[in-house]
Order: C-alpha cells, then sequence, then structure tokens
C-alpha cells in the first residue's frame, strides 16, 4: 500500500510533466484552443495585414540573410508611412530559417496556417525554396524569393525577384569570352546551384568557342584551397568562373592572392560576392576581379542614391547594400503594387494582377513577367574597385525577360 | 505496476486524441516531434541501458528517410525520371533506385538497411573492443562520410537540396489533412508499440544483460556472456528505430536533406535524451518532446536570439538535472517519500552509475 | 616537379593548421578527458580578437605601426581565448570530470550561446582582417610558390608545440599537471592543488585554440559560424594521434594534412574529405588507442 502510494505520486507528477510537454508542443495550451481549424487564408480582417519574413537569423546563412531581412522590413516601414497597401497598414511576422531546410518548410507553414500571413517574403539558398515550395503550393500561399538562383523552375505559387541564369551568368559567360579569354576554370561549392549552373556554362562555352580547363568542387565551409589552387595553376587557364559560396570565398580569394595569383594573371568572376561579402572578404584581395549581378549600390538612378541613403540611415552608415538586399526591397514593392491592382489580399488575385507589374527599382525598372513570375532585369557586370565598391564595366542596356529554362537558348536544348 | 502502466496509456491516449485538440499546423509539428521520440527511444536504449554514446544516429535517421523519399519521388516522377536528376543530365534511372519504386522494398529496406549498417559498424567496433568516447567519435566520423557522400552524389541523392515535392504515398495524397491525421495517427501508434517493445526488452534478460555491460563489461565478459553480441544487436534495434522514424518523418514533413542527418541534429539527437533523462524511455520521449517544442516556442517568441535560449537549457540540465526531467521527478518524490517514513527503495531509474 | 613540392608544402602547410586548431585540444580533451564543443567557439574568440585588435590599430595607432597589429594579436587571442576557458572550467567544467560525456552536452550549449553572442555583437556577416603587409607574397623556389602566410603558420604551429612540450616536460607547473591527468587522487594526497592545476590547465588549452583563431584570419573567413568548420576535424586528430599524446597529436594532424591534400589532387575536395574520415573510421578499428598511445596493462 505504501509503495503503491509512492508509485501514485510518482505517476502523478509524470503526466504533469506530460501535459506540460503537450502544452507547450501547442504553444501554450490556451492560444491552441483558440487557433481556428480551418484552412488558411490570409487573415485581413482590421486595420492590419499581416506578411511573414522568413530568414536564417542564426545558423551557417545567417552572413547573408539577415540583411534580406532588414530590407524587406524596410521596405515595409517605408509603405506603411506612405499609407500602407489598400489603406492597411502591413504587419511583419519575422521568423528565424536557421539555416535548415525543413525549418523553413516549419516555419512556412507556421506563417500560413496560422498568422495566416498575406503573402511571405523569404529564403537564400534553392534547398531552402525547394524545401518551402510544397508548402506554399498544398497551403496556395505566396512565397517571393529574392536572391539569383539555378533556374530550372517556376512554381506558380513563387514569385522570384531574384535574375535567374539567363540574366547573369549568361551574359557574364559571352561577356568574359569576348573580353578575357576562351579558357575558363569553373570551381564551385558542392550543391545544386553550382553545378547547375557550370552544366549551363559549359553546353554555352561548347557552343561560343570557349574551352574547359577544368572544374572542381569543394564542400560547403570548406577553408583550405592550396591543393585546388595548385591544380589551377598547372592548367592556366584564363578565366576562373567562381560559383562557390558564402564563406569559402573569403578563404579562396585570400589564398589565390597568397599564391601569387592577381586579376592580372587570372581573371576572376564571381556570381555571389556582393557589396556585404567584399567587406568580408577584403578589398585589397579582391580588387580587378568582377562579379555579375543586376545591381550594385553604386549603380546610377535617382532611386538607388534614395534607397542606399535610406538603407544606411536605418541600419548604420557602416552598412552596404547590395544585389540580393535590393532584390528583396523590391519584392515587397512588387507585392504591395499586385495588391493594389488586385484590389484584393487574396493570392489568386494577386497572382492574376501580377503580370506586367513595373517598379522603379534602384537597380532600374523591374517587371514581373506573368508567364514565369520571375521578373525582367537588367544584367550587370562590375569590376571590384580598392573602395569595396563595383565599378560597372557592362550592362545589357535594357531588362533582359527571364528565361529560367533557357528556352530561346539552342544550346541549352537537352540541359532540361 | 498496472498504475504505472496506466500513467503511460494516459500519456499515449492524449498523444492519439491530439487532433481533437490540437490545430492543423500545431498537429503536424508534434507529429514531427514525435518522429523525433522514437529516434530518441532507440538512443536511450543504447545510451541509457548499454552506456554507448552513439553520435551519429542522424545517419541512420537520414538512410530510413531516403529509402522511403525515393520510393515517394518515384511515385510522384509517374514513370519519368525525378526532376533532380533530369537537371543533373542523368538519362537513365541507376539501377540501385529502380528497386525502390516497390514500396514494400523501400519501406523495409528503410528499417534494414539502418539496421545493416550500424550491425557492421557495430560488429567491428565493439568486436575490437572500442568503447565510450572513442566510439562516439568514429560515429561521428561516420556522419561526415555519409553527409558529404550524399552531397557530393547530386545526381544520385539531390544533393543539399534532397528529395522533396513529394505528392502521394499509395495512392493517397499528400496534402489532404485527412492522410495526415490519419499518418500522426499511425505515428503515435508505432511509437507507443515501440515503446512497450523497449520497455518488455529492458526488463528481459537480455535487458539485464545490457544494464550490465554498461556498468560493468569485463565482469560481464568474465562471467560467459558475449556483451558484443549483445551490444550489436542493440546497436541495431536502436538504428532501426532511427530508421522507422525517418520514414514517418519524410511522410509528414515532405523533405529529407543531407543536413539533417549531419553532426548537428545527430548531436541534438542526444540532447534529446539527455534532457528528458537518459536512463528512462518515457523520459527520452518526452525530452524529444519537451527540447523541440521549446526549440520551436523559443525560436518563434525570440527569432534574433532563441539559441541563447536553447543553450541555457542545455547547461541547466546538465548540470543540475544530470538524469534529466524524469529522473528529477523521481528524486524529487523519492525525498517527498523519504521525509514521510523512514528509509525506502532506491528506484533503479536514479541509482545507476554516474 | 614543381606540383611535388607545392602539394608536399601543402600537406604540411594544411597539417600544421590542423595541428594549430588540435594543440589545445589535446591538452583539455587529450588529457583533461574533457569533451569541449565550444573548442571551436574559443578559436572564434580568437579570430574576432585579431580583428578588434586590428581596428584598434587603425583607430588609435600611428599609421605607420598598423602592420605591427599582428603581433600584439597573437598574445591577446591567447589571453581571450584562456579567459573564457578560465571562466567555463570555474563555472562548468570543474563540475563534470567524472562525467566526460555530460562535459560534451553542456558545452554545446556553450557554443551555441557564444555563437549568438558573436553576432549580436559584430554582426551576422563576416568581418574582414587585413594581413599585415609583411605577411603578403611569397618565397619563389624554382617555380613553386611557398606562401608567407603559411610559412608563418608552420613556424607558429612549431613554437606552440614546442613551448608546450617545454612547459609540460620541464617546469614544476606542467608536470604538476601531467600528474594531475594521469592520477588525480595520488597528485592530490602529494599536496597538489587539483582546483589550480585543472583551471590552468583548461585556460592554456583554450588559450592555444585563441592563438589558432589569430593565424586563421589571414587564411579564412571570420564569423560567428567558423568553429564549426573545425572542430569536428580537431577532435579526430586527437583520437588518431591517441589521446594524452602530444606527440601524438602531432602526427596525427600531419598525416590527415598529407592524406587530405594528396586525395584532394587526385580526386576533389568532397571526395578528399569521405576518403580521410573513412580512413579514419578504418584505422581506428585496427589501433583503437591511436597512432600513440600511452601503454597500459590495466583492463579499463
Amino acid at each position: 500500500m505504501k509503495g503503491m502510494k509512492r508509485f501514485w505520486g510518482k505517476q502523478t507528477v509524470i503526466a504533469a510533466v506530460s501535459a506540460a510537454a503537450l502544452a507547450l508542443s501547442g504553444c501554450a495550451a490556451s492560444s491552441a484552443l483558440n487557433e481556428e481549424k480551418e484552412k488558411p487564408a490570409a487573415n485581413t480582417e482590421g486595420d492590419t495585414v499581416k506578411v511573414g519574413v522568413l530568414h536564417s537569423l542564426s545558423g551557417t546563412m545567417a552572413i547573408s540573410e539577415v540583411s534580406l531581412r532588414d530590407a524587406e522590413l524596410m521596405a515595409i516601414e517605408e509603405i506603411n508611412a506612405n499609407g500602407g497597401v489598400l489603406g492597411k497598414q502591413i504587419e511583419p511576422v519575422v521568423e528565424d530559417g536557421a539555416s535548415d531546410w525543413p525549418t523553413f518548410a516549419e516555419k512556412a507553414k507556421k506563417l500560413l496556417q496560422k498568422d495566416e500571413v498575406a503573402t511571405v517574403f523569404g529564403g537564400w539558398t534553392s534547398a531552402s525554396r525547394k524545401a518551402m515550395l510544397p508548402v506554399f503550393e498544398q497551403n496556395n500561399g505566396l512565397l517571393w524569393y529574392p536572391v539569383q538562383y539555378e533556374g530550372m523552375e517556376s512554381s506558380p505559387n513563387i514569385f522570384y525577384t531574384g535574375a535567374t541564369t539567363n540574366q547573369q551568368i549568361v551574359p557574364s559567360v559571352t561577356w568574359l569570352l569576348e573580353n578575357k579569354g576562351k579558357s575558363f576554370f569553373l570551381i564551385g561549392s558542392d550543391y545544386v546551384f553550382p553545378r547547375t549552373a557550370n552544366k549551363e556554362i559549359k553546353a554555352q562555352l561548347k557552343a561560343e568557342g570557349g574551352t574547359l580547363a577544368g572544374e572542381e568542387y569543394t564542400p560547403l565551409g570548406h577553408t583550405d584551397y592550396s591543393t585546388l589552387i595548385s591544380k589551377i595553376k598547372e592548367k592556366k587557364p584564363e578565366v576562373i568562373y567562381n560559383t562557390l559560396n558564402g564563406d569559402s570565398n573569403v578563404a579562396f580569394f585570400k589564398q589565390l592572392k597568397d599564391a601569387g595569383i592577381t586579376a592580372d594573371d587570372i581573371t576572376v568572376l564571381s556570381v555571389s560576392i556582393a557589396e556585404e561579402e567584399i567587406r568580408g572578404i577584403g578589398t585589397d584581395i579582391l580588387t580587378g576581379h568582377y562579379a555579375a549581378w543586376n545591381y550594385f549600390q553604386t549603380t546610377d538612378t535617382p532611386e538607388n542614391k534614395k534607397f542606399v541613403a535610406a538603407y544606411k540611415k536605418a541600419y548604420g552608415d557602416d552598412r552596404v547594400t547590395g544585389d540580393p538586399i535590393e532584390a528583396a526591397y523590391n519584392a515587397v514593392y512588387l507585392w504591395a503594387a499586385a495588391v493594389e491592382k488586385a484590389g484584393s489580399f487574396d493570392v489568386d488575385a494577386v497572382k492574376k494582377a501580377a503580370g506586367g507589374i513595373e517598379f522603379k527599382a534602384p537597380g532600374g525598372t523591374v517587371t514581373i513577367d506573368g508567364d514565369n513570375q520571375h521578373t525582367y532585369k537588367t544584367a550587370r557586370i562590375g569590376e571590384i574597385q580598392a573602395a569595396g565598391q563595383f565599378k560597372e564595366v557592362w550592362n545589357s542596356g535594357e531588362p533582359v525577360k527571364p528565361d529560367p529554362y533557357l528556352e530561346t537558348y539552342s544550346w541549352a536544348e537537352g540541359l532540361n | 505496476m498496472d498504475k504505472k502502466k496506466l500513467g503511460y496509456w494516459l500519456f499515449f491516449i492524449a498523444l492519439f486524441l491530439g487532433p481533437l485538440y490540437l490545430t492543423e499546423f500545431r498537429l503536424a509539428l508534434l507529429g514531427k516531434f514525435l518522429c523525433f521520440a522514437l529516434v530518441a527511444l532507440g538512443i536511450c536504449l543504447i545510451w541509457g541501458y548499454t552506456g554507448i554514446l552513439s553520435l551519429g544516429h542522424g545517419v541512420y535517421f537520414g538512410l530510413g528517410a531516403y529509402c522511403t523519399a525515393m520510393y515517394l519521388k518515384l511515385e510522384a516522377a509517374g514513370g519519368t525520371l525525378p526532376d533532380f536528376m533530369e537537371w543533373s543530365g542523368v538519362t537513365a534511372l541507376p539501377a540501385f533506385w529502380q528497386p525502390f519504386s516497390n514500396p514494400v522494398f523501400a519501406l523495409s529496406a528503410s528499417l534494414l538497411i539502418p539496421a545493416l549498417l550500424a550491425a557492421m559498424l557495430g560488429f567491428l567496433t565493439f568486436k575490437n573492443r572500442i568503447k565510450g568516447v572513442y566510439f562516439s567519435l568514429i560515429s561521428q566520423a561516420v556522419v561526415v562520410v555519409f553527409v558529404t557522400l550524399f552531397v557530393a552524389k547530386q545526381d544520385w541523392t539531390g544533393g543539399t537540396n534532397g528529395l522533396t515535392n513529394f505528392t502521394t504515398f499509395l495512392g493517397f495524397s499528400l496534402a489532404s489533412p485527412l492522410v495526415q491525421i490519419v499518418l500522426y495517427l499511425m505515428t503515435v501508434l508505432i511509437l507507443g508499440a515501440s515503446f512497450t517493445l523497449a520497455a518488455a526488452l529492458t526488463k528481459s534478460r537480455a535487458g539485464r544483460v545490457l544494464s550490465a555491460v554498461r556498468d560493468g563489461e569485463n565482469r560481464v565478459r568474465f562471467l560467459g556472456f558475449n556483451p558484443t553480441s549483445y551490444k550489436v544487436f542493440v546497436y541495431s534495434l536502436s538504428a532501426a528505430l532511427a530508421g522507422l522514424a525517418g520514414t514517418l518523418f519524410v511522410l509528414q514533413v515532405g523533405l529529407i536533406s543531407p543536413a539533417m542527418m549531419g553532426i548537428i541534429p545527430s548531436i541534438e539527437m542526444v540532447l534529446w535524451v539527455a534532457v528528458g533523462g537518459r536512463y528512462s524511455l518515457i523520459g527520452a520521449v518526452l525530452g524529444a518532446i519537451v527540447v523541440n517544442s521549446a526549440k520551436s516556442f523559443f525560436s518563434e517568441s525570440y527569432p534574433d536570439i532563441w539559441s541563447i535560449f536553447l543553450g541555457l537549457l542545455f547547461i541547466i540540465v546538465v548540470m543540475f538535472l544530470p538524469n534529466g526531467i524524469v529522473g528529477a521527478v523521481n528524486s524529487w518524490n523519492e525525498k517527498r517519500v523519504k521525509s514521510k517514513r523512514k528509509g525506502g527503495t532506491a528506484d533503479a531509474a536514479d541509482s545507476v552509475v554516474s | 616537379m614543381a606540383v611535388v613540392a607545392t602539394q608536399l608544402f601543402n600537406g604540411i602547410s594544411l597539417g600544421s593548421i590542423l595541428l594549430l586548431i588540435a594543440l589545445g585540444l589535446a591538452i583539455t580533451f587529450g588529457l583533461m578527458n574533457v569533451i569541449n564543443m565550444a573548442h571551436g567557439e574559443f578559436i572564434m574568440a580568437g579570430a574576432y580578437t585579431t580583428y578588434v585588435v586590428q581596428q584598434a590599430f587603425s583607430h588609435y595607432v600611428p599609421a605607420a605601426l598598423f602592420n605591427y597589429y599582428y603581433i600584439a594579436a597573437i598574445p591577446l587571442s591567447f589571453l581571450i581565448g584562456a579567459l573564457l576557458g578560465f571562466v567555463l572550467e570555474k563555472t562548468l567544467i570543474r563540475f563534470l570530470y567524472h562525467r566526460p560525456l555530460d562535459s560534451l552536452l553542456a558545452t554545446w550549449g556553450v557554443s551555441l550561446i557564444l555563437q549568438q553572442m558573436a553576432r549580436s555583437i559584430f554582426g551576422a556577416p563576416n568581418v574582414a582582417v587585413t594581413a599585415p603587409a609583411w605577411l603578403d607574397g611569397g618565397l619563389t623556389i624554382a617555380g613553386a610558390v611557398f606562401p608567407y602566410k603559411r610559412l608563418f603558420i608552420i613556424a607558429l604551429a612549431v613554437i606552440c608545440m614546442v613551448a608546450l612540450y617545454l612547459y609540460l616536460d620541464k617546469t614544476a607547473a606542467g608536470r604538476k599537471m601531467r600528474a594531475v591527468t594521469m592520477n588525480r587522487s595520488m597528485a592530490s594526497s602529494l599536496g597538489v592543488s587539483t582546483q589550480k592545476v585543472d583551471a590552468a590547465a583548461f585556460a592554456i588549452g583554450s588559450g592555444l585554440a585563441g592563438i589558432a583563431g589569430c593565424a586563421l584570419t589571414v587564411l579564412g573567413p571570420i564569423g560567428s559560424t567558423i568553429g564549426t568548420y573545425y572542430i569536428v576535424d580537431a577532435f579526430m586528430i586527437v583520437i588518431l594521434g591517441g589521446i594524452g599524446s602530444l606527440a601524438g597529436t602531432v602526427f596525427g594532424a600531419l598525416s590527415i594534412g598529407m592524406l587530405g591534400t594528396v586525395a584532394e589532387f587526385w580526386t576533389g575536395a568532397s571526395m578528399a574529405k569521405v576518403i580521410v574520415f573513412a580512413a579514419i573510421v578504418a584505422f581506428l578499428q585496427f589501433k583503437p588507442a591511436g597512432l600513440l598511445s600511452a601503454r597500459t596493462r590495466s583492463l579499463e
């Protein structure tokens, strides 16, 4: 009997802990009970409309993604100061994707189902986008993805405000062939974007008279490039086409310079190095190398002067803008414009209204292509200057029509 | 005795009734946590009961998940090549993918492949009498090998993106809320069954040998037992549980990528068990649910600094609750009982070893 | 021929980097049996210290002296690392000596917190350290370039190693440290204050991580997650060399460095990583106690 009694006490406590665990998983039982159980739809009652902002604020991708959140929040504030969207103030709900793809899916689901946001701005890596894609398609949500990527995708529930390959990589390869040399060495981090991009580059090189000196991939987070640089030295290419990601760029460029290879010897063109990354690598190391983007902080438009000034005012004089930051900023304005045109926050109505929407962006006018939900963007190539900024050396003259599947290029047949 | 069972019954019934009181989103979240609880159960068996700390269970979880995901991907592709293979320039389905179009094969593989790999690795390392921290670090090296391979072999595995964007499972649409509820209930049932199995194992003669291995392996050897075979068995069993959890995870979350097999998730799995109570099966289950709920809750409430809270949680648990939540409850309870009467018998769960 | 020389040098260079990151761990893990997952964050702390010293020099010190900031940064990185290690030992580790696997879990929490603190203090993006001018360029011999930075790191690793050896073998404090790690109760009954020795040993190990962080700034990125890139490798080196053996750690670092560069040259970086780690797993099956391990007749 005594033992029994003792036993009961323990079980009650364990049961209590179990209950607490359940309650916690319901994020406080009361709020869980109050949540309505119905198919998600944007909650647009009241004076505000919620939108999701979903980037990695922790983990390895935080180095890049935190600034995108900042740009999106700034755009939201600006729009709110001008009266909001359809008369409603925008209320951002910020979530951390934690550089972890299932977390992106979980948080996307949370934003759509629990917070009932009208749209979500978010993502950087292709893996995070691929993880979120089914969530947005199943819940008929709307995602604005602001980073250049490898193409070969066109989800009806995603708008792509970054460049696809034919707005960044394809023109830059042509430019390099015409101006810098025929022999290419491709290096990239070992993941989907570099491998897909390099497959396209190889096909283009074949068609446009270039040669392939070598192709190397290093694991994400790789920091010793001495062996890869010996391989480069052995092959003596004229151009290095760099699709390394994040931290690896720092190690690669530092060690390339130490090995005695400067921009005069071999031109390096990168597609993932913007103003912010330059600061993390050190300008002295990068001077003279190139990057392909759609926007530079130095891009000379009146909108950009305002944008850069506002960004610095909001987040500090030492901050710099850059292509993904601008694309994230544009995304908010494009969404707001589409909502205004549709006269509704409804996802289907916004999607229908979005085609042809124009925005005078800091980097020049961008227009949404109604067919593939990408944007028309001006391709640019910049040379890195000692001050840590780009000097534009080439641009496409007019916004390039997005072609995520490279359907208009004969050499790309058989790639998809 | 029956009252103890009653407590567990109540807990699992509460879980089973989840769809009645949780929203679709919270239910999906809890379903995911229950998959993790299944992994934790396996880790508790080898760590708490046998004294082997594996920092590589992410691999077994991932392998199980990939086996099922391969089937789902082929079903979604409907006879054509999976999308990522097309982008990678693969023209024909690799031979090792082909059997996975059969769901029976894929599901059994998701149990057997992790179990076999664990048996192989376990047989070698345990036979060579590698234990303690050596084994833990070797299991980490195995994680690095697998993750790097899965990332590098993009044309076969989908690379960092992993496998995602599934449509149906055995013909049922995975997007349907009803199917998701059924999957959730299945997860609860499987977790309950695995729990019962694990509890029976720990009470059996074999279970006693396992605890003896933990407390004094050489003495067990001198008594004429072969600790290696016991260890290999329980290690494979826990790998199979992780593989099973992977299957349930992929069905509910709809995604598997190498990032989830990595070092960080593998260590996190151990942390769940540590927080719940490593010497208690129910503790492991609770730990997985509590830690992941805390992670979701902190990161939703404080997206900027949530990892500080999570870090503090781990430190506090290790410093002040060495036997986890359940251990703390037990010893608190014991003190209370002791103060009521003189003496009293120590509970097996918290008198064990340091 | 130049390629062979360069690759040989690269192997030694990678080995020296690995040695620097593992040397501190050889003490805290190898001698003291503490599994400190925050070791990588001490490396990060050393790297950020170097950044702060550089910033301070560029603001408060005449430009002519700027190039010497790095000389100041090395001891400061050591001190910051040692200070963090000391605090960690006093607040957490000393309660966990009898529970080595628990030290892993607690320090994992510490590592999460330190990373987040770095992000909060220095911002999420990477920061840049400009290497001092006297480390620019390299020695060219018969067409092969040997960068000064890598030569410097090799020298630094050798200096640290020799200093550590001298400390452990030739000084009274070092011998006490070894006595405590070999037999705590015996040392204690002979009048050695084990608490002081523990704190000192942990601080030195952590300080070495700080130096490693300082050295890495000239070659790689400086951000909140750099520790995570090196932590697993560091543990593998110590375990491969043999727990408790300093010479083993040196051999471990050099063999992983050489194998890594050779494998990368023939295959690629990803496959090289797979080969190196698979080799470690296989090797430990044959020699579970590592390359050089203390002989012991005890059973457990």
